[in-house]
């Protein structure tokens, strides 16, 4: 884009933690180069400045929980050539989407005393189940070189180099003994996307799904293995109700076990 | 004589979503409200039915900027319920993490998103452009508290080694050397970083707050202490809802708090300056005294400074830390659940942070009660603002919007921890 105009760049928030916003901020060496190279129109935790639409990239963040941001999501939608969500609330619902598998009402009453004075929807849902989506960025935060991978290759015109598969391939790659088959750790390793570097195995911990189900996961044959595990039917539905609960193949095969 | 509505709708460099109106009638204020419109996520409800061992890691997930401080509450206060202290090298290295994320945030804080408001600038991209060292200084100064948080915890944003009982992974030795030359540097850097903020414009304000932190006899507070403040509370954690009452209004998503005997109350650095200077670092002391503050500070713009002085504090405290650290034998103490209710408050950056857990013999979590700084200081926050406005009727519509937004800035609200991001809105009728 030399000679051209700066791209112009969003931020925009839904209901989420604002971790994943803050790993723009959180790349102290690249920060100033990259606002050399991008015009920050809208990003509310950094400036006060705003400068309107269209925009060439909106990053979005958090998902949709309130009939507010349900209809707010379609104007970001339409002032964006290219909209990329980040971290687990956008892409599969975040946390709060344990609601999903509850009466929201008695949430609500469980926190406000006054539960007139609260709006929410029934469900916390992916940012995809409202509007289409260029690209969804993983994790519970995201990983920040991924961040700048995804923004650099979309404003050139190439495909991001994201990789689909498992953290097992990360843990092999890094030289991490199996805590699943060598300790009997359970770990959610072998369905999730990689993008962490395979980071709890290294601290000898079992992975717990930050980055959500890798392209072709096989949850049940998964969970057949923490049964053997011992794991009781509840401790397998905690394991996979995190940060990525909503995701279908995860969510599935927790339901599944619930019955 | 003179009507007038400051509105902000999206308050901007603040962490979440709210805004701020304030209501002028005859040069009087008749209504400061801060809007508090961040969606509620529930926390307090999904996590019954969880296990305690996993309160840490799910907690940490109201805030990507204090989730350190998240953790350190939520496997304090399942630790007390259990039973168990965690004690010597352990302790040191919850000590250690929770300073990376004091550097980390208040540097984010005094550098991107408070340091503008004194200068007249959008953000700190503009303010790079004129003042490109400070701006440098202050990024690599939140890299390092990043890399004491990325070392101890795992990784920066969210943490993944914490664990109730200790950590998963206990640090070596050598990897904590190497954060030492960084550190030195940026005692300098905090030094630096006090100097400057100091020789910023303050507009006047001093009011007569009750401040309430943690005081602990040994040490500046971070993980541990008393419930304490200037206006004579001192109690334990387990006591805090016998002395504190959450009101819901309207307005807000986050519930207010209150003291029951006088109502609103200041937490946060300014807080814990006020009342534990005694407890800071001969160099720290001395760096503030060089800057200009006293034991005693009571305006709520010079909360900048204080950041820098507790950036320091951590910087030093830090070090010390690595230079008395050997590798504890086991990284963490078993904990075994057992049926009980305990509450637990640490100093997140912004202030007070309680967790209050009750469990059953298996270890599974029946209640959870969290009371983030920012619900705290909600009250206060309005008052300053009505404060400080009618002080200011003389200003422009623009400046005085400004200066609003600085005011709330002031508090470093965490709108995403107390709901669990702002909105002004300035009304002159």
């Amino acid at each position: 884009m030399a000679g051209k105009r700066k791209p112009k760049l969003a931020v925009w928030k839904f209901a989420s933690c604002d971790g994943c916003q803050l790993s723009l901020l959180d790349c102290e060496d690249e920060l100033l180069a990259v606002t050399g190279v991008v015009e920050i129109a809208n990003f509310p935790e950094a400036s006060r400045r705003v400068v309107g639409g269209p925009y060439d990239i909106s990053l979005v963040e958090g998902s949709i929980t309130t009939p507010h941001d349900a209809e707010r999501i379609h104007r970001v939608r339409r002032a964006s050539k290219l909209l990329i969500t980040i971290g687990a609330c956008a892409t599969a619902g975040g946390i709060q989407a344990l609601r999903n598998f509850a009466d929201v009402d008695d949430f609500i009453s469980i926190v406000y005393p006054s539960p007139q004075y609260i709006t929410a929807l029934a469900k916390s849902t992916p940012i995809s189940d409202h509007i289409p989506v260029d690209f969804e960025l993983r994790g519970c935060p995201i990983n920040k070189y991924q961040l700048l991978e995804v923004v650099g290759a979309l404003l050139n015109g190439r495909k991001p180099n994201i990789p689909p598969y498992s953290v097992c391939l990360e843990c092999k790659r890094r030289g991490t003994v199996c805590v699943l088959v060598a300790q009997g750790t359970p770990c959610l390793g072998p369905v999730t996307q990689a993008g962490c570097n395979a980071l709890c195995p290294s601290y000898n911990r079992g992975c717990y799904g930050c980055f959500g189900p890798q392209d072709s996961p096989n949850v049940a044959g998964f969970a057949a293995v923490l049964e053997q595990l011992n794991l009781r039917h509840d401790d397998i539905v905690r394991a996979l109700r995190g940060f990525n609960a909503f995701a279908e193949p995860f969510r599935k095969v927790s339901e599944a076990y619930e019955k | 004589m003179k009507n007038k509505t400051i509105t902000v709708d999206y308050l901007a460099r603040v962490e979440g979503e709210g805004g701020l109106q304030v209501k002028v009638r005859g040069g009087k204020v008749t209504q400061a409200v801060l809007n508090i419109f961040e969606p509620p996520r529930f926390f307090e409800a999904f996590l019954r039915g969880r296990m305690f061992t996993e309160a840490p890691d799910i907690t940490a997930r109201i805030c990507g900027i204090c989730p350190v401080a998240y953790q350190m509450s939520a496997a304090h206060a399942m630790e007390a319920a259990c039973g168990v202290a965690v004690t010597g090298q352990l302790r040191n290295l919850r000590r250690l993490l929770y300073c990376g994320e004091w550097i980390e945030s208040h540097a984010l804080h005094i550098y991107l998103l408070h340091a503008p408001d004194f200068l007249g600038y959008d953000d700190a991209i503009q303010l790079a452009k004129k003042c490109p060292d400070a701006v440098q200084r202050g990024l690599r100064l939140k890299k390092i508290g990043n890399s004491i948080v990325t070392l101890v915890g795992g990784r920066e944003i969210h943490p993944i080694n914490p664990r109730v009982g200790g950590f998963y992974k206990a640090p070596t030795m050598t990897e904590l050397d190497g954060l030492a030359d960084d550190l030195r540097w940026a005692v300098a850097a905090a030094q630096e970083t006090i100097r400057w903020v100091a020789t910023l414009p303050f507009p006047e304000l001093e009011r007569d707050y009750e401040f309430v932190a943690l005081r602990h006899p040994d040490e500046y507070p971070l993980n541990e202490g008393l419930v304490v403040s200037n206006k004579g509370l001192e109690i334990g954690a387990d006591e805090f809802f016998e002395h504190f009452a959450e009101e819901h209004v309207e307005h807000s998503t986050s519930l207010h708090a209150r003291t029951k005997a006088r109502g609103e109350y200041h937490v946060g650095p300014l807080a814990r300056y006020n009342l534990n200077f005694d407890k800071l670092p001969e160099i720290a002391q001395q760096a503030a005294r060089e800057a200009g503050l006293g034991p005693v500070c009571r305006n709520p713009f010079q909360s900048i400074i204080v950041r820098a002085v507790e950036v320091l504090f951590a910087c030093v405290e830090a070090l010390r830390i690595i230079g008395q650290y050997e590798q504890p034998e086991a990284p963490y103490l078993e904990v075994l659940p057992r049926a009980g209710t305990a509450s637990w408050c640490t100093e997140a950056p912004r202030g007070l942070l309680l967790h209050r857990y009750s469990i059953d013999s298996a270890g599974l979590i029946r209640d959870a009660r969290i009371v983030p700084p920012t619900a705290q200081n909600q009250k206060v926050i309005e008052s300053d603002l009505a404060d400080f406005v009618e002080r200011n009727l003389h200003l422009s519509d623009d400046q005085l919007t400004w200066q609003c937004e600085q005011a709330v800035r002031n508090y470093d609200p965490c709108i995403s921890c107390s709901c669990h991001f702002l909105k002004l809105d300035l009304q002159r009728e």
